[in-house]
């Protein structure tokens, strides 16, 4: 039932990062974009979907809470100031959806919002991420690194690195849903954020090794583990061949297979742990009688859930057109 | 007061759940009448219908948005600042939760995008269909979430075990009579929302001889349902009332005002309630055995007072008797309003009455008045504690939280919801004052009766423009 669990909350996650990643390097770029012509087409791109897409990142925290609730509460007060903040960036790209259409001369607020709390809410996500790779402080199986304890050169680094892999998600987006100048200026855009990725997870590699992380050794314990970076290396290639061959259709599967794999070593490395090294998933697991009781969500209301995901990309298929009447 | 976390954070608990709820009762009231309007505007192909559709979807665009993204807000929150409580309640108030965000968040979250953008893309049956979907994701939600916080009111099912809340039996946790007066009292609360905004809006152009086929809908469907709701609604309160009785004698004593142990008891309509000197200020109240009757519907019951409750056990007394009774003062005028306007409307004078239309107009903020105040009664009663009787507020915040931390988070909260939440008004009110697309209202009625889809062509409809004119 454990591992049940587990598995939903992976999935979770990485759905969350696939698709609201997306979204939110849509808006990230969007702060690059100038226009409105531009602007309206790539918010068209995302905007009945994100929705949707940001209930994974709730799903996520309510697996947590529900089947991991030590993990959930240990996380959520140690991040404090990053996940307020996080949640105000989240707050604001999302009202600029509807209220950017609903003025003129104030669009300028609505739209630097949107840029502003994309940005925000990827830079804190991926240093939520380092943070918890390069370890918290510990006293008594209590959190006890003080409000910003969670701030080291390696945790902004991710941060950064998350920026750029998201953008690079949103713009392969953009080119499988956009026509003329958008899809140009995206598709010229992808081979520098791909090797800004890459150069960000050589440098990770590389500091991992200078500081010694204590996760490296899990990769000296486990060399299995080295074949989500081999994945990620076929598909950065492919990823690579697609760029130079104009294809719209294969980057973005190819970006999203580098972030499974990404995911995927992660995971693996933290495992058993899901704080690494203080709390592992049996610790935090919640009672038998919740799990049991959540299970039948997990069977019968968790697939219904990817359905529903499913049906609003079907809807929502094609190229957008720019005259869409997107703007309700 | 000191200023501790742990005090900065039950401010900014109070502030960002009732700004959220504000939006909820709201859209909750709104995708079940938007529900109604579709399938009368499929059945009969009136146009009418159609615009005054399109209409309150834009207005229900801005408040779901805005209750989205302030209810994110809410799930994470029980983890940033109450961390004790959500490691000890996680077992129960997690999977609760947990079945909200499957049943009601994504189905809400999926369809509202058809909603919004779809019309053109799916089969008419289908955007009925959605909006349906969008209706009873709302539903749901209020449904956990009511069944979460009743739990918090009334802890049963579960064994405390490695100190935590371990559910055993989860039937209990569903369905208790708490929950299942509770639940109700808040879905009626929202359609009564969603039925006094929509009337006061037609009220509205009435009053400034404006659409007057859709204002004559929306004023007669608005006052009709909550003249049905109302009676319903009291009684519902009333049997709220009884678990409060029965659960919580330390709440219900504050509500009532009530300082000694009385048998039968007495009811205080109106008092200052005096807590350094234990006692009521300009009291009037009703003899007994009036008290007992109301809250235990007994002639001879005894009442609990406050002065047998050890004061480490009473929550603010103030605030829950006055909340309390501003909830049902507004529900008596509600009560009022809808049945005079619907005998009047009934006797076809309403819309020329223009007091009654005024009144109406202004009617719009009682049922948030009520909710808000409503939602104090039960939360600020249930002080200390923030699981009643076995976990005190006091010891289910987070431990290490520094208040220089929560006095960030506070004032950052409140300078963006203010910020969202001017220009969302602002956007709504706009919206409202420019009344339904004209253009639409310019084609004759069935123009073209075996295709109604003609009238309201999408292009006319979605034209970005419109929502801009007030600039
Ligand atoms: C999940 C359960 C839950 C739900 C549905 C609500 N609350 Fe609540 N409320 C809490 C769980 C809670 C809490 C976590 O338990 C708090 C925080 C501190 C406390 O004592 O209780 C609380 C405190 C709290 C306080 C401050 C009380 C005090 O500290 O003196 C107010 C005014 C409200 N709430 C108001 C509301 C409103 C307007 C709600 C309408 C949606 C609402 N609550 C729903
Ligand atoms: C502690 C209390 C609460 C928490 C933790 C909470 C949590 C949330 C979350 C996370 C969302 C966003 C879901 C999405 O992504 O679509 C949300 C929205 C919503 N919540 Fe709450 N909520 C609380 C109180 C309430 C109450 C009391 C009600 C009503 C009875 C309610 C009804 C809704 C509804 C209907 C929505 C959908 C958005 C909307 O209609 O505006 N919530 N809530
Ligand atoms: C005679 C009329 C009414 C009575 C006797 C009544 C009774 C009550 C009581 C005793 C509570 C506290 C429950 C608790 O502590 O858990 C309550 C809560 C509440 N009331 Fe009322 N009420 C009345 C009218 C209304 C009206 C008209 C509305 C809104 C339109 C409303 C909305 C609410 C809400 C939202 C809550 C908080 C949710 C809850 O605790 O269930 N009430 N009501």
């Amino acid at each position: 039932m454990v591992m049940f669990w587990v598995s939903l909350l992976a999935v979770s996650i990485l759905l969350y990062v696939l698709l609201d990643g997306v979204d939110l390097g849509v808006g990230l770029l969007f702060g690059l974009a100038n226009g409105e012509a531009r602007r309206g087409a790539m918010l068209s791109a995302v905007a009945p979907i994100w929705d949707g897409n940001e209930t994974w990142l709730v799903v996520t925290a309510v697996i947590l809470w529900g089947a991991f609730p030590l993990v959930y509460a240990t996380l959520l007060s140690a991040f404090y100031l990053p996940v307020i903040v996080m949640l105000l960036g989240l707050i604001l790209r999302g009202v600029a959806f509807e209220f950017r259409y609903k003025t003129q001369r104030l669009r300028w607020i609505w739209d630097f919002s949107f840029a502003g709390g994309s940005l925000i809410a990827t830079f804190i996500q991926g240093m939520t991420v380092g943070g918890l790779v390069e370890g918290l402080q510990f006293t008594n199986g209590e959190y006890s690194g003080g409000e910003v304890g969670w701030l080291t050169p390696f945790a902004v680094l991710c941060g950064i690195g998350l920026c750029l892999g998201y953008a690079l998600l949103g713009a392969c987006w953009l080119v499988r849903k956009c026509e003329a100048e958008v899809r140009d200026v995206a598709r010229r855009q992808i081979p520098v954020l791909a090797v800004g990725v890459l150069a960000f997870l050589v440098l990770v590699f590389a500091y991992a090794l200078a500081e010694h992380l204590p996760i490296l050794h899990r990769w000296i314990d486990r060399p299995y583990l080295f074949a989500f970076p081999a994945v990620g290396a076929v598909a950065a290639t492919v990823l690579a061949i697609s760029i130079l061959n104009h294809n719209d259709y294969w980057p973005f599967h190819m970006v999203g297979l580098i972030f499974v794999s990404a995911f995927g070593t992660l995971a693996l490395s933290f495992w058993p742990y899901m704080i690494p090294f203080q709390i592992t998933v049996d610790q935090a697991a919640a009672p038998q009688s919740s799990l049991m009781f959540m299970f039948w969500g997990g069977v019968v209301v968790f697939p219904l859930m990817l359905l529903y995901t499913v049906v609003s990309y079907r809807v929502f298929r094609g190229k957008v057109r720019a005259s869409a009447g997107y703007g309700h | 007061m000191e200023m501790t976390a742990l005090f900065l954070s039950r401010i900014q608990f109070a502030f960002t759940i009732t700004f959220h709820i504000i939006f909820p009762s709201f859209t909750i009231g709104l995708a079940a009448w938007l529900t109604v309007l579709e399938a009368m505007y499929l059945a009969t192909g009136r146009a009418a219908y159609r615009v005054i559709f399109e209409f309150w979807l834009r207005i229900f665009g801005i408040a779901f948005g805005l209750g989205v993204v302030s209810g994110i807000v809410m799930g994470f929150q029980l983890g940033t600042n109450w961390s004790v409580l959500s490691r000890m309640s996680g077992p129960i108030q997690g999977p609760l939760l947990m079945y909200e965000t499957f049943t009601a968040f994504m189905l809400e979250a999926t369809f509202f995008g058809v909603l919004i953008f779809g019309r053109s893309r799916v089969p008419p049956w289908f955007y009925l269909f959605s909006t349906a979907m969008v209706g009873l994701g709302t539903t749901f939600s209020a449904f956990w979430i009511m069944v979460n916080n009743s739990w918090m009111q009334v802890p049963t099912g579960y064994v405390l075990e490695n100190g935590v809340f371990a559910p055993n039996d989860w039937t209990k946790i569903l369905f208790n009579s708490v929950v299942w007066s509770r639940f109700p009292h808040m879905l009626f609360a929202s359609y009564l929302t969603g039925a006094f905004c929509v009337a006061a809006t037609g009220a509205w152009y009435l009053l400034r001889k404006e659409y007057h086929a859709e204002a004559r809908i929306m004023l007669r469907m608005g006052l009709g349902l909550a003249a049905v709701l109302m009676p319903i609604q009291l009684l519902f309160g009333h049997l709220t009332g009884e678990y409060v009785n029965t659960y919580q004698p330390s709440k219900m004593a504050a509500i009532e005002g009530r300082w000694n142990d009385e048998k039968p008891a007495s009811e205080v309509l109106f008092a200052w309630p005096d807590v350094a000197n234990r006692r009521n200020l300009f009291e009037i109240k009703l003899p007994p055995p009036f008290g007992s009757l109301i809250d235990a519907d007994s002639l001879t019951a005894g009442e609990t007072g406050l002065n047998s409750i050890p004061p480490e056990n009473w929550p603010p007394v103030l605030i829950p008797f006055l909340s309390f009774r501003i909830m049902v003062g507004c529900g008596l005028v509600m009560l009022g309003l809808a049945w005079f306007g619907t005998y009047m409307s009934y006797r076809h004078r309403l819309a020329y009455n223009r007091p009654m239309l005024w009144l109406t107009f202004f009617s719009f903020p009682l049922p948030f008045i009520a909710i808000i105040t409503g939602w104090f009664t039960a939360e600020v009663g249930r002080q200390p504690w923030v699981v009643f009787g076995v976990l005190r507020t006091a010891d289910a915040v987070t431990p290490f939280l520094t208040t220089r931390e929560a006095t960030i988070s506070l004032v950052i909260f409140c300078a963006v919801y203010a910020f969202i939440f001017l220009f969302g008004t602002f956007y709504i009110y706009r919206l409202i004052r420019n009344g339904p697309a004209r253009r639409l209202l310019e084609t004759p009625h069935l123009a073209v009766p075996n295709r109604p889809m003609s009238l309201a062509d999408e292009e006319t409809i979605q034209e970005p423009s419109y929502g801009i004119a007030g600039e």
